[in-house]
């Protein structure tokens, strides 16, 4: 039972807007064997109000996540909740408090319907005892008309795409009547349209008094739509304030440290003949008359809207899914490809963007992660050969400066950014002519990110082609020599990098034309 | 982790996080030697006849049988996938090498029969899983009727007897005094599939395809292959077990071996194959073979009833299995890595 309604809640922000947070952390420590995740960090969240939090991966901000959830236990500190100390003992006191998350990948149930979705748990019950079904979609049906959502609330979820699941999660936080909401990277895998749409639903909340906590590593939209901000680093709160009282750069340097010089540093290298020819390229559903060329050493960008059917064609090329049509040429010579197998022996190589399903065995050590595709080459007659496993490992390992404890550690253990580093390092062994990289820095931390643009840019420095799908504008614009934009599936415009602007992308990707 | 300044120099990071003797100390298969070891001596203690050399040989009949299908049995479970028709392609091959005989076929073509049908039977399940894409425990549990059924189509309620002399070798006969052929083929057998899961290219596949089959077809391997390959030499070792049990027996009923699937699966898992796939050794399931063969014989000699010595497997299966979740619940603080 909730003594409170939602209109107590606005009534009170409405009387006193300028009055303390609605929750406050102070000397929050939190410590696992052999790590101390947080130490003595404070975090404060108003009413109305949104609260960036920023940090590396690995700074922190999951396990402050986790116990503000009720998920984790700190082992010092306090919690308070409008002035009154409260404990979040279970995940169940959290949400009484009304603290909420919408995490990267909420847990949503795909064969439930989007109404059960939102009220899990908390489902409008008759005088039997049974779920009352036609309140309760009638319910979903108001929250998602009020975030302005056109959801059937009857759909079975599985249904929906990645931005709408967003929406029932956002929905599913409303229902619970949520006084804090924690948004944990909600844009990662949103297109530009998508992430349009999740602005204003979080300038909505916002109006209605929620209390906001984003987590984001995309500056511009820090900026767009937080008010304060605070920077974790290395399980430590390094500053807090009002955005409008900093620069990009002066979170940049909280975050890292140290002042970062350049983050896109794409260095010019010698473009020279053409190593990969599509022509032609046709998929019954997915993408049409795909064409292009590929320049030794050159960087080729494809930008576009999410569903625009660039890793459709990306997985084509590795031969994951079969064209209806269309041919390649490597190196002027006709090439078949019909799975990743024959790929890779032609020297396409490909890294996914979903990390830990498609591009590392996660369950299995560095090192035979690492040789994994080059087994014929560690191996005599079908033999493998230890010694030289490790020493292929260590060798590719150390080119990308991956930070692990020993080459036999699994995978799983590592963060993002070293598992992205152990994939990359797979394919480099195998001694490519064209690598794929599909979304090679999403919800990796700013120094890992750095690290993988530095290293695309060497590598096409040393001959490689490089073709790099990304949603991401600054990163498409600072490191691609060309770039191809793609929109329902057809090529709809190709760029140059000189005289190119974010403004040129984005028209292409959403199909607008010149206007005057 | 420290932090390190970055320097012009490759960091390289070390290879190994244990040492080997810690390793094989915190192995699976140390934990069932002990068992083994246990069973051994309890055995010794409680029955004068147990060490008697040919009580021992005829002992390793318990196990040699299945343990040829559990080796083949444990790459397929290691993969992710199951073969539950092995008992059933035993039989069916059986059935067949008696038709066989009852031609006139000689002992040459009664083993090619034998492991011919092994090697079709596994073929059709490994085209079935691997071209088509069906889950295997339904695959398999429908040739296992499937197989089997053939069998009593053939034989109704009537047995194939009278096989020639020479046959009888591969069952009952010796290498060297008290070493049975059968045991003789269950080490070579043994030692094969170790060599080929764990010191190959393609064993390493094999774990690679069953911890994360779509990670595994994402760095180019042939994952429809392997998984062929492995439903083929699943097959390929219920035709052997099934010249070999037929050659014991003399005779050929369509009951023959039934129920074996399970016992083979329980000897995988229990020696340490992960059921739901990615990990296990072969040393291990020779281990559980030598534990279920013991218990069995063990029981035997006491003349305690079947249903007990099974009651008794089942328990041990848990036991065994629950032994780790439970020390490493008792011992939470302790770090990895």
């Amino acid at each position: 039972m909730t003594s409170m309604t939602s209109s107590d809640i606005k009534a009170d922000t409405g009387k006193v807007p300028e009055s303390g947070p609605a929750i406050r952390l102070s000397g929050i420590s939190k410590s696992f064997p052999g790590v101390r995740a947080l130490n003595g960090v404070n975090l404060s969240l108003y009413p109305g109000s949104v609260t960036a939090l920023v940090g590396e991966n690995g700074a922190g901000k999951s396990t402050l996540v986790k116990i503000l959830t009720g998920i984790y236990q700190p082992d010092e500190g306090e919690i308070r909740c409008d002035g009154a100390p409260v404990r979040f003992a279970t995940t169940m006191d959290a949400a009484r408090l009304g603290v909420t998350a919408i995490h990267q990948e909420t847990v949503l149930f795909d064969e439930l319907t989007v109404a059960e979705n939102i009220f899990l748990g908390h489902q409008p019950k008759n005088r039997f005892g049974l779920i009352d079904w036609s309140r309760m979609n009638a319910d979903a049906r108001a929250i998602l008309e009020r975030i302005g959502a056109r959801i059937d609330p009857e759909m079975r979820l599985r249904d929906l795409g990645i931005a709408n699941r967003h929406l029932v999660a956002i929905s599913r936080a409303l229902s619970v009547n949520a006084r804090v909401v924690i948004m944990d990277e909600p844009t990662a895998a949103l297109s530009h349209k998508e992430i349009g749409e999740l602005y204003e639903l979080v300038f909505k909340l916002k109006a209605e008094g929620k209390a906001i906590l984003f987590i984001s590593h995309k500056f511009d939209e820090i900026f767009r739509i937080a008010d304060r901000y605070t920077v974790f680093r290395d399980g430590e709160m390094v500053g807090e304030g009002l955005l409008a009282d900093v620069s990009q750069n002066d979170l940049v340097r909280l975050m890292v440290g140290r002042d970062v010089g350049q983050v896109f540093p794409k260095v010019p290298a010698e473009i020279g003949g053409t190593v990969l020819t599509v022509s032609g390229y046709s998929h019954p559903t997915e993408f049409e008359d795909i064409g292009f060329d590929l320049k030794r050493g050159e960087i080729l960008g494809f930008y576009g809207l999410i569903g625009a059917g660039r890793s459709e064609v990306m997985q084509a090329l590795f031969g994951i899914t079969r064209p209806s049509k269309g041919a390649i040429r490597i190196d002027n010579e006709l090439a078949v490809i019909r799975s990743p197998a024959e790929a890779v022996a032609r020297g396409i190589v490909y890294v996914p963007e979903d990390r830990g399903r498609q591009g590392a065995v996660t369950a299995m050590p560095i090192f035979a992660n690492v040789t994994l595709p080059s087994l014929s080459r560690t191996s005599r007659h079908g033999f493998v050969r230890m010694a030289e496993e490790f020493a292929l490992a260590r060798e590719y390992t150390a080119r990308l400066d991956l930070r692990a404890a020993a080459l036999d550690q699994e995978v799983g253990t590592l963060s993002g950014g070293n598992q992205q580093k152990v994939v990359i390092a797979k394919w480099l062994a195998t001694k490519p002519k064209v690598i794929i990289l599909d979304e090679p820095t999403k919800g990796i931390d700013i120094g890992s990110k750095a690290a993988v643009h530095a290293f695309m840019s060497e590598l096409a420095g040393q001959g490689l082609s490089v073709i790099m799908v990304s949603s991401e504008i600054p990163e498409i614009m600072g490191m691609s020599d060309r770039v191809i934009v793609m929109r329902e599936g057809r090529i709809a415009g190709t760029f140059a990098r000189e005289g190119l602007t974010p403004e040129m992308l984005v028209r292409a990707a959403a199909g607008i034309g010149e206007t005057p | 982790m420290m932090p390190v300044e970055k320097s012009s120099e490759p960091r390289f990071v070390r290879d190994r996080l244990q040492g080997r003797s810690e390793r094989i100390v915190k192995s699976w298969e140390s934990l069932l030697l002990l068992v083994a070891v246990v069973i051994f001596l309890v055995n010794v203690w409680s029955s004068p006849y147990f060490l008697d050399p040919w009580n021992l040989s005829d002992a390793t009949f318990n196990f040699t049988e299945k343990g040829l299908i559990a080796f083949a049995l444990a790459l397929v479970i290691i993969s992710g996938e199951i073969d539950l028709s092995v008992a059933s392609i035993l039989a069916l091959a059986s059935t067949l090498m008696g038709l066989a005989m009852t031609h006139g076929a000689g002992v040459p073509e009664l083993v090619l029969i034998g492991l011919g049908t092994g090697l079709v039977c596994g073929a059709i399940n490994g085209l079935l899983v691997s071209r088509l894409g069906l889950p295997s425990i339904v695959v398999t549990i429908g040739t296992m009727s499937l197989f089997r059924g053939i069998s009593y189509i053939i034989l109704g309620d009537k047995a194939f007897t009278g096989y020639p002399a020479d046959f009888a070798w591969f069952g009952q006969g010796y290498v060297f005094w008290v070493f049975s052929v059968e045991l003789v083929l269950f080490v070579l057998v043994a030692v094969f599939f170790a060599v080929l899961l764990h010191m190959t290219s393609f064993g390493r596949m094999i774990y690679a395809i069953g911890n994360n089959p779509v990670a595994a077809q994402f760095s180019g391997v042939r994952v429809e292959r392997v998984k062929f390959i492995l439903f083929l030499l699943s097959g390929l070792m219920s035709g052997l077990a099934a010249v070999c049990l037929t050659s014991r027996l003399g005779s050929t009923r369509p009951s023959i071996a039934t129920g074996w699937e399970l016992e083979a699966v329980t000897m995988a898992v229990l020696g340490g194959i992960n059921i739901l796939g990615g990990s296990g050794r072969i040393g291990g399931v020779v281990l559980a073979a030598l534990i279920m063969g013991m218990v069995t014989f063990g029981f035997g000699l006491l003349n305690v009833p079947g249903i007990v010595m099974s009651i008794f497997v089942g328990l041990l299966l848990i036991l065994v299995i629950a032994i780790p979740k439970v020390l490493n619940r008792l011992a939470p603080a302790k770090k990895r890595g």
